[in-house]
């Protein structure tokens, strides 16, 4: 069995807001949900599937349900930090090839700019022997950098490449938090943060959210969108293994990309675009690499000189300003990357970044810490 | 240099109590498991390799390389660097690097553990974090 062609992404909406002192958590959940089911010409009273992760308030979809006022019939509350939202759409195909539901919501929202935030949960087996080493997202990627420097050769400047892209797509985006063009020089020249990581390797810190409604062929059908089918998935988790041969140069997204790409049966030279989780440029160095776009270490080299720049390079990614310039909603990005490439399918994309007769488009993240544990998951989507 | 950051007690659970009483001794320990051979870190009761019940704890030796290393440059406690060592023993575990020069540290580096203590809630000297420094061998 095979979720390709067994459900399409309908809806799709970003939050515009960056910053929501006066909101709460769960009321940017419904203001997205609306959002997205708007979209897709649905209403709340349609969903029969809900889907979300460990950003919704209290007990996940225990309370969110409630609060929505809707009635699934199939709920998932996987958790596997930014990526959960990528992973959310292909178990949502699932369940619609299932019989288990034929309207999906996915929503994601968090305030980490107006609200303390913390990422430690106590009990976890791991916390005696990590929590007291003052890691972070940042020091924990760079660890993940300065090893793939170290064993491939890869440049603080090749890694600039990848902001640069993303602040020339982020310039069209009104809701962009940062719509400036940086150089390479205005990467390297920023400050250091954790080396090798300089600010402007890191994404933004944004509140908001997003959500996407995935439906049954038939209601897709009959709707007045264009049809975005889910052609393949993979999803993968990663940790440091008991310590045993611990690499640091390759992510989840080894196992979750050719996964994804297998069942959709295309390869990484036929997609169009990309959507690619850069919580931190390394993110999207080593996801190009573990997805199979450029052989393990030529990631650096593949994305230098402009190669992610839509109309410029050969693998126009984020489009919208990725995380980097755009949107990191609740410190979570994977829902806003599946819904840049849904905007690219549809051509619904700004104009300027719009890549011509997009037809088949990936959506890839992480989630968790690169360097410690993750949770990796990858979509082909594709325009019918 | 000694490390500024405020070190609160680890949270210690029964499965993992016998590790902080020998680091209090300044032994640092992993879990081998008598079955497969295999040493892991942190320490399980299942070895997460083969799944035996079978798993002994073994007092290292103290000594690894820096496998990879990152120096935090912001915030209130910084500079301080966080690593992954590997130990001669096998397993690769991630710590601090600590009483160095954090511009000086290198992937490849040698060093041995030093045990810094931590605090407990109530003000008490609580169970010390196996950190390493430099060791020049």
């Amino acid at each position: 069995m095979t979720i390709r062609n067994k459900a399409y992404i309908a809806g799709a909406f970003e939050h515009p807001l960056r910053l929501a002192p006066d909101h709460s958590t769960p009321q940017l959940h419904a203001e997205c949900a609306r959002g997205a089911l708007a979209d897709a010409g649905l209403t709340l009273a349609d969903v029969d599937g809900y889907f979300c992760a460990g950003d919704a308030a209290g007990f996940g979809a225990l309370s969110m349900v409630d609060y929505l006022g809707i009635s699934p019939r199939h709920i998932d509350n996987t958790e596997t930090g930014g990526s959960s939202y990528i992973l959310h759409v292909a178990h949502a195909a699932a369940a619609i090839a299932a019989g288990k539901c034929s309207v999906a919501l996915i929503t994601l929202a968090g305030r980490p700019r107006s609200e303390a935030f913390s990422a430690f949960r106590p009990g976890a087996p791991e916390a005696g022997f990590e929590n007291w080493v003052g890691q972070s997202t940042q020091n924990t990627y760079a660890m993940c950098a300065a090893r793939h420097m170290y064993q491939y050769g890869t440049t603080s400047e090749q890694l600039a490449w990848i902001k640069v892209a993303a602040s020339t797509h982020a310039q069209h985006n009104p809701h962009a938090m940062l719509r400036d063009v940086v150089t390479v020089e205005d990467v390297i020249n920023s400050p250091m943060i954790s080396d090798p990581l300089h600010r402007l390797d890191c994404c933004v810190v944004s509140d908001g959210g997003g959500a996407l409604v995935v439906v049954a062929p038939e209601i897709a059908r009959g709707l007045k969108r264009p049809l975005v089918a889910v052609r393949g998935a993979g999803e993968a988790l990663k940790g440091p293994n008991g310590g045993r041969n611990l690499d640091l140069t390759t992510s989840a997204a080894a196992r979750s990309g050719p996964a994804a790409f297998a069942e959709a049966g295309v390869t990484p030279a036929d997609i169009k675009y990309a959507s690619i989780y850069d919580s931190f440029t390394i993110t999207v160095l080593m996801q190009i690499e573990d997805l199979g776009f450029c052989a393990k270490g030529e990631g650096g080299r593949f994305v230098a000189d402009g190669n992610l720049i839509s109309g410029v390079g050969k693998l126009p990614f984020n489009t919208d300003g990725g995380g980097l310039c755009n949107n990191h909603p609740s410190n979570r990005g994977g829902i806003t990357k599946v819904i840049e490439a849904v905007r690219q399918l549809r051509g619904e994309a700004h104009p300027a970044v719009q890549v011509p007769n997009c037809d088949l488009a990936v959506a890839t993240g992480i989630g968790g810490s690169l360097g410690i544990r993750h949770g990796a998951a990858t979509l082909v989507l594709e325009r019918q | 240099m000694t490390e500024p950051r405020k070190l609160r007690a680890p949270e210690i659970n029964p499965e993992t109590k016998p590790f902080w009483d020998a680091a209090t001794q300044g032994q640092l320990l992993v879990k081998r498991c008598t079955s497969c051979g295999e040493a892991h870190y942190y320490p399980r009761t299942i070895c997460p390799f083969c799944g035996s019940d079978a798993t002994v704890w073994e007092t290292c030796s103290g000594k690894g390389s820096i496998y990879t290393l990152s120096t935090m440059r912001r915030g209130p406690n910084a500079p301080f660097t966080l690593a992954y060592v590997t130990l001669d023993e096998g397993p690769s575990i991630m710590t601090n690097i600590t009483d160095c020069d954090h511009d000086a540290l290198a992937i490849g580096q040698r060093v041995q553990v030093r045990f810094v203590p931590s605090s407990a809630p109530d003000g008490s000297t609580g169970a010390p974090y196996p950190m390493f420094t430099p060791s020049g061998d």
